[in-house]
């Protein structure tokens, strides 16, 4: 006879519930978020206006480039230009 | 406690804790910025970060949402960093939790706490048993389609026999017993792997 419990497998299974889809596919939209970013980022750096623009209001200048102003990517984005 | 999940999509019905490629493998391609070899790894991990935060450390949901994503920024940025990348696991674990230790010691520095001393932090024996869930989760994943589906339905979504039912279109009166004939394949499929239980052991006896 197995000496593994299958009561116990069934508990081990349930303790790796989904996490939220909305968090799994902000995690895997990563990628594609950064290079929206270093497109900003570049252009930020070649167009003053455009940095003007952004640090004047980021929001509503990422809402009007077509981005969606998440708070990770507006709080990644004030930090990378920061540092510029 | 436990954050709303909308985990009824086809798209999540599935343990996506596939063995198609192996961590290492997958690691690799990740690096070489393949970016559905990236979601897959965010799928693989993400129940398991999403466990430890939420159940290891009982973090709220808005706290356990933005650990989950610096885990995976962190990864992202750091792939190169990995020594061995079939180590991926033990890092990606290893990476939460001192997140979550993070958070915690942030919100105890304005109570004067020492973060030992909290009850949130959580005994070794539940991690240890989000690890050995990790690896039920990946036998899981060998089995066939409707035995994981089956088993993923009722233990990990905690779904009725009824939905599940109407879902894979089963007579809902055969569940239980279709749940535990799958059990049973999924203990021949866990032995397999880590080999017989012993009494004395902390395996899954």
């Amino acid at each position: 006879m197995s000496g593994y419990d299958i009561e116990r497998l069934g508990r081990l299974i349930g303790m790796l519930s989904p996490a939220p889809r909305g968090w799994v596919r902000a995690a895997q939209e990563l990628p594609t978020a950064r290079r929206g970013l270093d497109e900003i980022v570049a252009r930020a750096e070649a167009d003053v206006e455009f940095r003007r623009t952004l640090l004047a209001d980021l929001e509503a200048a990422l809402l009007a480039e077509g981005y969606e102003p998440e708070r990770r990517v507006l709080d990644e984005l004030r930090r990378r230009l920061a540092d510029d | 406690m436990e954050a709303p999940r909308d985990d009824g999509q086809a798209a999540a019905s599935r343990s996506k804790l596939t063995t198609e490629l192996t961590d290492a493998a997958l690691v690799a391609r990740c690096r070489d910025g393949d970016d559905e070899a990236w979601r897959e790894l965010v799928e693989r991990f993400s129940r398991y970060v999403y466990a430890i935060a939420v159940q290891g450390f009982r973090l709220p949901p808005h706290e356990a949402e933005d650990v989950f994503q610096d885990v995976f920024a962190r990864v992202f940025e750091r792939l190169d960093s990995l020594r061995e990348d079939d180590a991926v696991r033990p890092w990606i674990a290893q990476l939460t939790r001192r997140l979550c230790i993070d958070r915690l010691r942030s919100g105890t520095r304005a109570a004067g706490t020492d973060v030992e001393d909290l009850a949130d932090v959580p005994a070794e024996d539940v991690l240890g048993d989000l690890e050995q869930a990790f690896d039920v989760h990946e036998a899981l994943a060998e089995l066939p389609e409707n035995c994981r589906e089956i088993l993923d339905s009722f233990f990990a979504k905690d779904e009725s026999y009824r939905t599940i039912g109407d879902n894979l279109g089963l007579p809902a009166g055969t569940i239980a017993s279709r749940i535990s004939r799958c059990l049973e394949k999924l203990r021949t499929v866990f032995e397999g792997r880590n080999g017989p239980a012993h009494p004395s052991s902390e395996q899954v006896t």
